[in-house]
């Protein structure tokens, strides 16, 4: 194995033939894997490649259905039930782990409390938790409580609950799926910090530009087997993507299709208020892809939920081809071909104890009744459709949506939401948690429905993504919709002027 | 794509043992011990006679449990039903009693409309009052519980309403004692709810939607689905299942108390528990509850037959059993 950097030193954490059965179905095939003290190994691979389910087992979430693990070279077996933190080893988990109920403050310190005299001394503990947080320059109320914090905030959250601790080894899955690059920014230098005082990080992303950035070693998994393991400054990107997927990989974002000056308009927006977002006008025009940038919290969920009709307007009117869309009733504008993807997949985008059919079908049940009872054939049929179309991937066909690997939950949302057949869709983050081969395919995807005549918004906090592939990109910043880019003007460094709030334009 | 034959063919699709969803079965797996330790306990026990018995006396609980199923699958709960039962029965009885139709047959059918109305609108009232009110289920079934069971106290002046005409009475008198080729009218009413339920809950979107606002309402909410109209059917659907219950008792005995249907909610909602479906909502299973009704109904019978249990601790063990009944419950979803 590739042990150019630091040649001498014993790892911290090593794997040795670890497998993984769950029932019949074999994920982890005799994987190696070794962390260096103080650095940071990137795990890459597919969705279902099992980078999750391994480094569960690295850090005794699971046990291994065979192989072993040594700490600091001597054969251990992790304790079960998390307590392998005690040892150092912490894990910040793909699908959060926090309790809804607890507040910021509460979470951060669950388990290892601070009392005087045993009485609980919050004081004490409020301090430590904001100074953690304005370390990681989040500004996270320490007194919230969980179930109100957004989805990036959790992700914070969790972050700060990894770095407070005294950790040997943090293991980080996807960690920046739902953070903005300023974000993620400020948790590199984080990880530098730690990772200059002699902690090792295993860090899973999908985003390669960050694993080029920040990792010291990659690992390469493919659909659970050891694919290769070498120092960062040997690969590129596209030499990581090519060893994911196995095979060589076109462009990235399909060629972009701007719609004609005089296509009909689909979706108007008009000086929409909602508590946080601040008279927002916009228009979408027939077979367009629009993007919406800005930081994480500028008010972009906000102001879509509203535009469909999961969130309460105060002023302000939608009109979908042409006629008013009544306020807060998503199902109508439903009917009238608009559609939601979230970004929230597990909160509120599927049913995690149901399995997939029940899931794809369940905002298109019409489709699939005949003389008004549902056809099971007929959504059978639905699913395997899907599964074609979307790539999803399961190895199980009867498993419980919420066992999927993160990624293929995503494909399958998107599946559910394109069932309702949609002329105008918004979607909220589409690729979040998804590997490279099947982003590409998102993308062509949905520049194939633009192409079909309907009209697309992608908010995205993935500025990449939003330059690639739309021919307009809106940027929000504090609730207020700050700038409109066409054409030569769609730039890394525009959308960041706007968004950061150096320049601002009435919209169009 | 090109590795995803490969991972098909890596995949085994041969059913096993292992695909038997062990909360599906555990039910029925139970009924079967209880059948066996009922023939050692008393060799009349198995006979076909006592068996039907149970199952007819079962009756009121199952098709009442029934209707639970859909409300505890939906995410809530329904504490009024016992009560629902006896205010339904009353208002009925003395529907009859005052003699507002001349023909006898015409008098019995309208009374039981009357009976599937009222008992239609009381479960409305539970589910408005939960949705549109937005008040816990447990709290406001538990003041509709407290109204209806009042309501039949005052109705009955704390004594019994009795229906009067024994001409009624004889023609009534079928539906619950009757036969239709050997087989207890009760039984054949049992298998008729339970399989339309049945239908609607797995074959219809309907059901659908209540899996769905039980496993996540917000999920539910974000689909496009009319979340709390979901509810308030299944509301409506439990009352309907009292309306039904209420049909088979008042022939029974003819006559109804401020005592009637007292702690049938628990029963009810111990069958369905019993049956496999979650308490926390989602996936309901509709012939897991009639299982667990006949269960219950089954205990009480061996401590009947048996002489070393007294059944005057049937409450008692009743009560161990839906404590049971969680403990296996949560277990197998843990194994699973
Ligand atoms: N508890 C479980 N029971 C059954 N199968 C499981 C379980 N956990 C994971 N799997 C399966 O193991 C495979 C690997 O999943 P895993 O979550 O490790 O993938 P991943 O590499 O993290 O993917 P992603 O990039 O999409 O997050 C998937 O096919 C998944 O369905
Ligand atoms: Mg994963």
């Amino acid at each position: 194995m590739a042990n150019d950097g630091a040649i001498a030193s014993v790892p911290v954490l090593a794997a040795e033939r670890i497998s993984k059965t769950f029932g019949e179905v074999q994920v982890l095939f005799s994987v190696d894997m070794d962390i260096l003290p103080g650095e940071v190994h990137a795990l890459v691979g597919e969705n279902g490649a099992g980078k999750s389910t391994f480094i569960k087992i690295l850090s005794g979430f699971q046990p291994p259905s065979s192989g072993r693990m040594l700490l600091d070279g001597e054969p251990v077996t992790l304790p079960a039930n998390s307590t392998a933190e005690a040892l150092g080893i912490i894990l910040i988990h793909q699908e959060f782990n926090l309790a809804e109920h607890l507040t910021v403050t509460e979470s951060l310190f669950l388990g290892r409390e601070i009392a005087r005299f045993g009485v609980l001394d919050r004081k004490v503990m409020r301090a430590e938790t904001r100074r953690v947080l304005d370390v990681l320059g989040s500004r996270i109320d320490e007194n919230a409580l969980i179930s109100s914090l957004a989805v990036a905030d959790k992700q914070m959250v969790e972050i700060a609950k990894a770095i407070s601790r005294d950790a040997r080894v943090i293991f980080m899955d996807e960690p920046t799926a739902v953070l903005s690059r300023e974000e993620a920014g400020v948790l590199f230098d984080q990880v530098r910090k730690l990772k200059a005082k002699g902690t090792s990080f295993v860090f899973v992303s999908h985003k390669l530009d960050e694993v080029m950035e920040i990792s010291d070693r990659v690992t390469v998994l493919r659909d659970g087997q050891w694919i290769k393991t070498a120092p960062t400054s040997m690969l590129d990107g596209e030499a990581i993507a090519q060893l994911m997927v196995g095979r060589e990989l076109s462009s990235l974002y399909p060629t972009k299709h701007e719609p004609d000056v005089d296509e009909e308009v689909v979706l108007s927006v008009r000086g929409l208020t909602t508590g946080y977002v601040q008279d927002a006008s916009f228009e979408l025009r027939k077979g367009e892809v629009l993007g919406f940038s800005g930081l994480i919290g500028s008010g972009r969920s906000e102001l879509m939920e509203a535009i469909a009709g999961l969130r309460p307007r105060l002023s302000g009117e939608v009109f979908l081809h042409g006629e008013p869309l009544v306020a807060g009733d998503f199902r109508e504008a439903n009917r009238r071909g608009l559609a939601y993807m979230t970004k929230d997949r597990k909160g509120v985008g599927l049913l995690l104890d149901e399995g997939m059919t029940t899931n794809l079908t369940l905002q298109s049940l019409g489709q699939h009744l005949t003389h008004g009872y549902l056809d099971p054939a007929s959504e059978a049929k639905a699913m395997a459709r899907a599964r074609r179309r979307f790539d999803i991937r399961v190895r199980d066909d009867r498993v419980r949506v919420g066992r999927m690997s993160g990624g293929n939950q995503q494909k399958l949302l998107l599946a559910k939401v394109m069932e309702t057949e949609p002329q105008v869709i918004i979607i909220d983050e589409p690729t979040r948690g998804i590997d490279v081969g099947t982003k590409q395919q998102i993308y062509h995807f949905i520049a194939a429905l633009a192409r079909e005549g309907r009209s697309i918004i992608v908010v995205s906090s993935e500025m990449p993504e939003v330059i690639g592939l739309c021919t307009r990109v809106a940027v929000m910043r504090e609730g207020h919709l700050v700038g409109m880019l066409e054409g030569e003007e769609i730039s890394e460094q525009m959308i960041m002027r706007y968004a950061a709030g150096l320049r601002r334009k009435a919209a169009g | 794509m090109s590795t995803n034959s490969e991972i098909e063919e890596r995949a085994p699709r041969r059913r096993t043992w292992r695909d038997v969803d062990l909360r599906a079965v555990a039910p029925f797996a139970a009924l079967i011990l209880l059948l066996i330790i009922g023939a050692l306990v008393n060799p009349n026990f198995i006979g076909l006679t006592n068996l039907a018995n149970v199952a007819t006396r079962s009756a009121f609980i199952a098709i009442i449990a029934v209707g639970a199923t859909f409300v505890i699958s939906s995410g809530d709960l329904d504490l009024s039903v016992g009560s629902m039962v006896a205010f339904v029965a009353s208002l009925m009885i003395l529907f009859m009693n005052s003699g507002a139709i001349a023909d006898p047959s015409l008098m019995l059918v309208a009374a039981m409309v009357l009976a599937v109305v009222i008992g239609g609108a009381c479960g409305l009232l539970n589910g408005l009052i939960t949705t549109l009110g937005r008040i816990e289920p447990f709290i406001a079934t538990l003041g509709t519980m407290g109204i209806y069971r009042g309501l039949t106290t005052w109705l009955s002046q704390g004594g019994a309403i009795t229906l009067q005409s024994s001409e009624l009475q004889a023609l009534y008198r079928p539906a619950y004692f009757g036969n239709v080729l050997g087989v207890p009218v009760p039984i054949l009413i049992i298998l008729l709810v339970t399989a339309i339920a049945a239908f609607v809950l797995y074959r219809t979107r309907y059901g659908r939607h209540v899996v769905a606002v039980g496993s996540s309402r917000e999920v539910a909410r974000y689909s496009g689905i009319a979340v709390d109209r979901v509810r308030t059917i299944a509301f409506v659907i439990q009352g309907l299942c009292v309306a039904v219950a209420v049909l088979l008792y008042v022939p029974r005995l003819g006559s109804t108390s401020a005592t009637t249907g007292i702690l049938w909610e628990l029963q009810a909602i111990t069958a369905v528990v019993v049956g496999g479906t979650a308490l926390k909502g989602g996936a309901g299973r509709v012939w897991g509850t009639i299982c667990g009704a006949f269960i219950l109904e089954l205990v009480g019978n061996i401590m009947l037959l048996s002489n070393f249990i007294s059944e005057y601790l049937i409450g008692a063990i009743q009560g161990s059993i839906i404590i049971i009944a969680m403990l296996v419950q949560r277990s197998l979803t843990r194994k699973s």
